[in-house]
């Protein structure tokens, strides 16, 4: 599936905290209401700027700190298509595959603010569509990918009662 | 080949020979969700139909991070907790009983196991030569339901520490020297194993210091072998019996050693916003801190207050600066209490508070108002961190929060500390 949208540029070292603050706690139980708030502490406007379908493009150590899944969660149910980064933080990594929202680990300085990306994850590419470039995507471990394909791990382990991954 | 200690435990728990790299289902020994991830966990088991404990005995669901409950949403959440609690048979640990991962030391993870738990901070248990490790609400669900989890080996980083700590530089400088050393992702997916000298003559607590902080230099899990220390810290919590002997292989294979020198570490900070935005206290000039902050998971045990408490004993908190002081679990309370710890803090100007989380997580006290300098005994400083992105921590060991505490800006422990604690 080829995805199409707007960058929307970070530093380094974007915390859980940045994307999912402690202080909205009661949110929690409301994603909706909670995904207002994405990345609030990083960037005060960007949930009311950005559109559904956009890109966050990040450096490296995304996603790092918590293991509240809370993160990811709202990162795709503010309407976000995938996050890219330089490098991701483990646990968040774990995460985002486990409820189906896609990660691209790929040289996002190649990207700048605003411009358009067009991501085609079978191929492993990452089109700059305004910069007329082509950004090379590090592919997922297998394990990974069939957890994405499947929907996510609750899928999985829905449809078949069992962990069938290795 | 010879293994290292990860690919040990995990080995025996998934019948087979694994190396750093492989991919495996293991077996899953301990799992624990905390308030602010235990209500999606349940949720998430919930839609598949799984709402079901395979191990209700070692399944133990904390109540710390909010607790008591600030408000309302809040209070449900900890209800949907309860309820799980009662159908499945699992362990509740209810407000006031301390942080998870104090808990899980003090009375659930023995060497060899495996405990994954919906928390960040789970690597603590390494330090009894458990593998332990943080996981997000779906995957400790699923280990909740099944008692299974899909693993990949990491492989190791192999910390050396050797010499004794000047007098005032505890385990806690090592680690934020550690972590400034190698940087925030320097071990993302890997494991650290901390050996060598000074870690052999290392008390639990200070170890579990070590482990706890694994994960802000990226690491999977802070593990270190178990020993006569290990041995005696489970007879103390009345489980002797579980003591198990887990050591890497002299011919295991690291991704990279690091040898560091203890007695050339001095007392460390780490600044705003980073972990590993670190310096030493010496080259911090007038940082005049509004609160100070002594607890948590990292540094809220017993040994931690007591060093806190010698320095704070007949003297006063600074009038610019509030001391908040929160022991790790009940169990740490009461024996502070006997101690008569709580009484010196208390004669300072401290203000104790709930055991538990406190204000580490911003969520429900000691929330700092916009420009505030905190200094803090917990793991971590990010934006926003204790409840206001407009808010500055920092990161430091009990004796130097204790300190200044009392001079009111960051200030040298080893000004009042002449001697060497372990
Ligand atoms: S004390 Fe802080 S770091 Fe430890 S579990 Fe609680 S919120 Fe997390």
């Amino acid at each position: 599936m080829i995805k199409k949208g707007k960058a929307w540029k970070f530093g380094n070292d974007i915390s859980t905290d940045h994307i999912a603050p402690g202080r909205l706690f009661h949110l929690r139980s409301n994603l909706p209401e909670f995904a207002k708030h994405v990345l609030e502490d990083a960037d005060s406007q960007f949930a009311k700027n950005m559109s559904l379908g956009d890109f966050i493009v990040a450096g490296s150590n995304f996603g790092l700190g918590s293991s509240r899944e809370h993160a990811p969660q709202i990162i795709k149910i503010a309407g976000i298509n995938a996050v890219m980064a330089k490098s991701f933080a483990r646990i968040f990594f774990r995460n985002a595959i486990n409820i189906g929202l896609p990660l691209v680990e790929c040289n996002t300085d190649l990207i700048n603010q605003g411009d358009e990306l067009e991501l085609n994850l079978e191929n492993g590419v990452v089109k700059n569509l305004t910069q007329n470039s082509d950004i090379k995507i590090t592919p997922l471990p297998d394990v990974m990918i069939k957890i994405l394909n499947d929907g996510g791990l609750a899928k999985h382990i829905e449809k078949y009662g069992d962990f069938k991954l290795i | 080949m010879g293994k290292t200690i990860i690919e040990k435990i995990i080995g025996e728990y998934s019948n087979k020979d694994v190396i750093a790299g492989d991919f495996v289902v293991a077996k899953v020994d301990v799992t624990a969700v905390q308030d602010g991830t235990g209500p999606l966990t349940i949720e998430e088991i919930k839609k598949i139909g799984l709402e079901q404990a395979k191990n209700p005995l070692r399944t133990i669901l904390f109540i710390d991070h909010a607790a008591p409950s600030p408000r309302k949403e809040l209070s449900n959440s900890h209800k949907i907790m309860r309820e799980f609690a009662k159908k499945t048979g699992s362990i509740l640990s209810e407000v006031g009983e301390g942080v998870c991962h104090q808990r899980l030391a003090e009375d659930y993870v023995n060497p060899g196991e495996i405990l994954i738990g919906a928390d960040s901070h789970t690597c603590t248990s390494g330090a009894l030569g458990a593998f332990a490790t943080g996981m997000g609400s779906t995957d400790v669900g699923i280990a909740i339901a099944l008692g299974k989890v899909w693993l990949k080996i990491p492989e190791t980083i192999k910390i050396i520490v050797n010499n004794e700590f000047q007098p005032g530089v505890y385990a806690k400088d090592l680690i934020l020297h550690l972590i400034g050393l190698i940087g925030a992702d320097g071990a993302t997916y890997k494991a650290l194993e901390f050996t060598g000298k000074t870690i052999k003559n290392m008390s639990m607590s200070n170890r579990f210091t070590l482990s706890n902080m694994a994960v802000e230099a990226g690491a999977k899990a802070g593990l270190i072998e178990s020993d006569e220390i290990t041995e005696k810290y489970l007879i103390s919590r009345g489980r002797g019996e579980k003591f198990k002997k887990i050591k890497a292989d002299n011919d295991a294979i690291y991704e990279k050693v690091i040898e560091i020198d203890a007695s050339k570490l001095k007392p460390t900070i780490s600044c705003p916003h980073t972990v590993d935005n670190t310096t030493t206290v010496d080259k911090l000039k007038d940082v005049k801190v509004d609160q100070v902050f002594i607890g948590t998971c990292t540094n809220g045990r017993i040994e931690d207050l007591r060093v806190a408490a010698s320095i704070l004993k007949g003297k006063k908190v600074n009038p610019g600066t509030r001391l908040l002081v929160v022991p790790a679990s009940k169990n740490v309370f009461s024996q502070a209490l006997k101690e008569e710890l709580i009484d010196i803090f208390v004669e300072a100007g401290a203000v104790i508070m709930t055991p538990g989380c406190g204000p580490c997580v911003g969520v429900h006290c000691g929330i700092l108002g916009d420009d505030e300098v905190c200094l803090a005994t917990q793991n971590r400083n990010f934006q926003g961190r204790m409840g206001n992105p407009k808010g500055y921590i920092y990161l430091s060991s009990p004796a130097t929060a204790a300190y200044s505490a009392i001079t009111g800006y960051i200030s040298d422990p080893r000004q009042v500390i002449k001697s060497v604690a372990v």
